[in-house]
């Protein structure tokens, strides 16, 4: 039907050092092993691994319609008139009801299509949850090796916490549009906590001067440790371009601050513990997918099964998990060194 | 649903033609389809198209085109497709298409010819016939 046999590279070695190079046919062709969900995959991202690291991971996140693709592209002219190459990941949703999805976010970056220091690849989510896909992570470490000197994320258009966004990026850009709160929605928490720059787009709008310092007021008010980075409110229209040169000289800036404070190095070593969690949890769902879609059908096949449930789902459930439990208990006994 | 390897589609307009109306409404016909579908707008240069393809790895350009210059703009870029290595993607076209020139298109490598007034369902079936 719809499943297509995946690019598998006949030279796998040849294709990490293609990608080394920055091969752009050999990375989008990596992306969309990783993306099926290519066994393969995970060995050449094993191979890639210690070639990350060169990338300065931004973040541009925010509501449906803020403007965040059109400030993406804005931002990759800024990056570029600084001699910078760009790497773009752009999700958005995938269809709950036919998995299929509409990816949009480039129509606003198609200036940028024919130069070679810029890569964008567009992701759909595929249902995965926090407003990132599945593969965006795997997908920023194939831009990284391949050079890209800046990589932009822009996760699906968020709401208040979707934080996945957080695990991967060193600077996040929390994008807000004039007349959307007041100061009770900013001192809440969730993204605002963790943005490291705000940003005012479509700031020819009424509103956009209050927006601002309801945003530095909320910053100032905040009690943090000296010596710390304090998130500027950057205004911005981005469909004229005006304000991105100061956004893109904020997130060097934060850059500069991380660099200099030892915080980039420990980001680093955060993140990739998280990663690895990450890698073992997935791996672990993956097979308890594969193990329901076997078994849970057969447990219902039968009459006594149907009737226990209908009478207690609870218990029923916990009756089936015992299965894959018991032999969790038992690793659990046995695990503890390694 | 369940499948990690969707098709991927880049819906693109290529040369001046203005309006998106017909590719929007495509797209969203392979949306429903189950497919993934990369939408690059209007004004597309050929070089942008075969770069996003390139970019987005996707399996099927689907080109709308409704200037009358379909001939020449298919002709150059299924060269460019092949010399780009893009040997693997599969160009269908849709849009004002005379039936007379259908046999050309086909003749120059276009996988399928979508002229106006093709229903969904033949596009869709058509387009995961190719990679059934």
């Amino acid at each position: 039907m719809t499943e297509r046999a995946p690019d598998i590279h006949p030279d796998p070695s040849g294709m990490i050092q293609d990608i080394l190079a920055g091969n752009v046919m050999a990375g989008a062709r990596l992306m969309r092993a990783i993306e099926a969900g290519n066994p393969q995959a995970d060995l050449l991202l094993g191979q890639l691994y210690a070639h990350r690291g060169n990338a300065f991971v931004t973040g541009i996140t925010g509501p449906p319609g803020a403007g965040k693709s059109t400030l993406i592209s804005a931002l990759i002219t800024c990056f570029r008139q600084k001699n910078l190459t760009v790497g773009v990941v752009a999700v958005d949703p995938s269809s709950a009801q036919t998995g299929g999805a509409v990816l949009g976010d480039r129509v606003r970056m198609q200036a940028h299509a024919g130069d070679p220091g810029v890569f964008i690849r567009s992701l759909a989510a595929r249902g995965a949850a926090g407003g990132l896909a599945r593969a965006a992570q795997d997908i920023c470490l194939v831009l990284d090796a391949m050079g890209y000197d800046v990589i932009v994320v822009e996760p699906v258009g968020s709401g208040q916490a979707d934080m996945e966004i957080c695990r991967m990026v060193h600077s996040l850009g929390l994008v807000a549009i004039p007349g959307t709160g007041d100061g009770i929605q900013s001192v809440k928490a969730g993204l605002l906590e963790a943005a490291d720059v705000f940003i005012v787009n479509k700031n020819d709008l009424p509103g956009a001067t209050s927006e601002v310092m309801t945003l530095e007021h909320l910053v100032n008010l905040r009690s943090v440790p000296p010596d710390t980075w304090q998130p500027p409110v950057v205004s911005t229209c981005a469909r004229t371009g005006q304000g991105v040169d100061r956004l893109a000289e904020r997130f060097l800036e934060h850059r500069g601050f991380m660099t200099d404070h030892g915080l980039l190095e420990k980001m680093r070593a955060d993140q990739a513990a998280n990663h690895f969690n990450t890698l073992v949890r997935q791996m672990l769902l993956d097979r308890i997918d594969a193990w329901m879609d076997r078994h849970v059908a057969g447990f219902l096949g039968t009459a006594a099964n149907q009737a226990n449930v209908a009478a207690d789902p609870y218990r029923a459930a916990r009756k089936l998990a015992a299965r894959l439990t018991a032999h969790l208990d038992e690793a659990d006994e046995t695990d503890r060194e390694f | 649903m369940e499948t990690k390897n969707k098709i991927r589609v880049l819906v693109a307009k290529p040369g001046l033609d203005g309006h998106d109306k017909g590719a929007k409404i495509v797209a969203l016909a392979l949306r429903d389809a189950g497919m993934e579908v990369i939408y690059s707008g209007l004004h597309q240069t050929l070089d942008q198209i075969i770069s996003t393809a390139v970019q987005e790895s996707v399996d099927v350009i689907g080109l709308s085109i409704m200037s009358g210059a379909h001939l020449p703009i298919c002709k150059k870029l299924t060269a460019m497709m092949k010399e780009h290595g893009l040997t693997g993607v599969q160009l269908v076209v849709g849009g004002v298409i005379p039936r007379q020139d259908i046999q050309t298109l086909e003749q120059m490598g276009v996988a399928a010819v979508f002229p106006g007034g093709t229903a969904f369902d033949t596009i869709v079936t058509e387009i995961n016939q190719l990679f059934a």
